[in-house]
Formats: structure tokens, C-alpha cells, sequence
């Protein structure tokens, strides 16, 4: 008997490529944010809301991925942005080289912000480094309160978490600070923000928040 | 439900460790999973044996270690291993803990006999 070590990380071609990816995306100046969640919790109607915020001038540009149908990129483009749909055609998250393959013929030079949509799935997408400032998790109050607990690695890999559908809190039994108390403790250091899409509440905190992480961006760019 | 795709990095890693290898065959898989690594072992253990079947590989056993997350103290340093998401210093008490490991999702060795 012959036993080889090897350590090898079974994602280490996807963490190659987000590696550099990464290294393209601090080249360029570009704050990239990886929006995932369950089906149905709002990532869609978040970026509707946040491009609607944007100066046509700003450079933001969204990537988009489900596994069937461009119809989140039809809903997006309307703003006006650089927007394109990823279609994974049956995986159910989005890989490094779908974001490598989807920026080939952009311009990154123009994007300040590149927002990205994964795949409505609360478990795969936590594995799958795309290059990303920072993973968001949305979710949506018409779920189960419990979910940080149920998918801790998504919580515990996300940076803010996004509570979602604020305004159905009158008709649901969905318990707020459970939630919140739930994120913390997979996460201590996670921040929320709760917010509404359909009534507007709260975006004005969430626009702030990317505000803050473009400019901590300049700042750390400027300091290197 | 990504344990397919996971399964077919893992055997094409293991095939080339074996190709380097070629009068030997694989008897041994083993594999590190950590609680956060966002992978079902047996879900992946169901995808493995299914993709080795009839192959060189259908006879090797396999062996999965789970990891359990391990935080330490940013005031005592201590390490310990957060149960039940209790992320607090067990030794000082200390809220302010720094995540070490356990989202590894490693290969972690193969054992090879002569054929």
C-alpha cells in the first residue's frame, strides 16, 4: 500500500480563475458584488432598484445567471447598462469562467460596478469564488426565518445580508429578530439591511451601502 | 445539487495522480470536507460510486473526514471548535473570534497497490 498525499482543493481551477479575475477586477478599479439567494427572494427586483438609482452616466454593468431563459437580462436592460444573461443550460450556480467567458468582450475600463446575478440557489453558489468584492445574500421574508441556521455556508460567506419584503412583515410569521439573531450567529460580523423593493423602504441604506464600497474602494486603490 | 460536477473534478484529479502511476491502481480515495464547504457527503458519495462504476476505479474504497469549524480568539489565541454556531471563546469568553478552517473541500490523498 501506497498512500499519496495530495491536499488538493477540488476547486482549484475555479479559484484559479477567480484569482485572476479578481486581480483584473483591482487592475481596473472595478467593485464586483455577487448577488445570490433562494428562487424568488428578490435579486432581480434588487438590481431593478439600484439601477434605477444610477445616473445614466455611471458605469455599471450587470451579469445575469439562470439556468433558462434572458428574460432577468430583458427586465434589466431596460435600464440602460451593460447587461448580459449567463444561461447555464442545467448548473445551478455560476463558475469563474462563466463571469471570464460572459466579460470577454466588454470593456472593463468602462465599469466602476459590476454587479452580478447568480443562479437562485442557496447552497451551490456559496462554494464558487467568481472574483467578487463581496458575496450579498438576499432574503426575503416570505421564507422561513431559520435559513441562515439551514444554509450556514451561504450566511457565513456573504458579507451583508439583504432582508428583503419588509412589507408583507404584517402577513407573515416571519420573525425579524430571529433572523437577524439566526445571520449573526453563523456570522458575527455580517451586516443587514432590510428593505422593501415594491415600497422603496430602506433602499436609500442599501444605496448607501454600495456607495460606501465604491469609495472604500478608491480609498484602498489610492493607498496601494 | 453541484455533488456531480464536484464528483467529476475529484475523478479526473484521482486519474491523473493514477497516470502518473501506471503498473498501480488506485485501492483509496480520500476526501476533506469541512461543515462549510457547502457539499453533502452523501450526496457526493452517491455521485462517486455511480460515475465509477465499471471503471479502474469501481473497486477503490472511500474515505471522507469531516471538519468541524475552528475559530480562534483574537484576545487569548485560543483555538476551539465552534459547536452549534457558538462562535464566543470557550476559554475567555471573548465575542471577537477569527474563522480558521472548515469550508475545506480538498482531495485529501489516494492509496495506490501494484496491480
Amino acid at each position: 500500500m501506497n498512500r499519496v498525499p495530495l491536499g488538493q482543493k477540488v476547486l482549484k481551477e475555479n479559484d484559479r480563475i477567480a484569482a485572476e479575475l479578481r486581480e483584473r477586477f483591482a487592475d481596473h478599479e472595478i467593485l464586483c458584488l455577487n448577488l445570490v439567494s433562494s428562487p424568488g427572494a428578490g435579486k432581480t427586483s434588487l438590481l431593478e432598484r439600484t439601477l434605477q438609482a444610477f445616473a445614466p452616466a455611471q458605469r455599471v454593468a450587470v451579469l445575469t445567471g439562470d439556468i433558462q431563459t434572458d428574460n432577468d437580462a430583458v427586465r434589466l436592460a431596460r435600464f440602460g447598462f451593460p447587461t448580459k444573461q449567463i444561461t447555464t443550460g442545467g448548473t445551478c450556480h455560476l463558475e469563474a469562467r462563466m463571469i471570464e467567458k460572459a466579460l470577454a468582450d466588454w470593456r472593463l475600463e468602462d465599469i466602476d460596478l459590476l454587479l452580478v446575478e447568480n443562479v437562485g440557489n442557496l447552497v451551490c453558489p456559496s462554494s464558487y469564488d467568481l472574483g467578487e468584492a463581496a458575496k450579498i445574500v438576499v432574503l426575503s421574508v416570505a421564507e422561513g426565518d431559520d435559513k441562515p441556521l439551514k444554509y450556514p455556508a451561504m450566511f457565513f460567506r456573504s458579507e451583508l445580508l439583504v432582508l428583503n419584503k419588509i412589507d408583507l412583515l404584517p402577513y407573515v410569521p416571519f420573525n425579524l429578530a430571529n433572523a437577524r439573531d439566526f445571520a449573526r450567529r453563523v456570522h458575527p460580523g455580517i451586516e443587514i439591511i432590510e428593505l422593501s423593493c415594491l415600497t422603496g423602504e430602506g433602499i436609500p441604506q442599501w444605496q448607501r451601502w454600495i456607495e460606501g464600497r465604491l469609495k472604500s474602494r478608491r480609498k484602498s486603490l489610492a493607498r496601494t | 445539487m453541484h455533488e456531480l460536477s464536484i464528483a467529476t473534478l475529484v475523478l479526473e484529479a484521482v486519474n491523473a495522480e493514477a497516470g502518473l502511476r501506471p503498473r498501480m491502481r488506485v485501492s483509496k480515495i480520500g476526501l476533506r470536507l469541512g461543515d462549510l464547504s457547502g457539499v453533502d457527503a452523501d450526496a457526493l458519495t452517491f455521485c462517486l460510486e455511480a460515475l465509477v462504476r465499471e471503471t479502474e476505479l469501481a473497486s477503490a474504497a472511500l474515505e471522507i473526514e469531516r471538519r468541524p469549524q475552528r475559530n480562534k480568539c483574537s484576545r487569548c489565541r485560543e483555538e476551539f471548535v465552534v459547536v452549534n454556531y457558538q462562535s464566543a471563546c470557550p476559554a475567555c469568553g471573548e465575542t471577537s473570534t477569527e474563522f480558521i478552517s472548515g469550508d475545506e473541500m480538498e482531495l485529501a490523498f489516494v492509496e495506490m497497490e501494484d496491480s
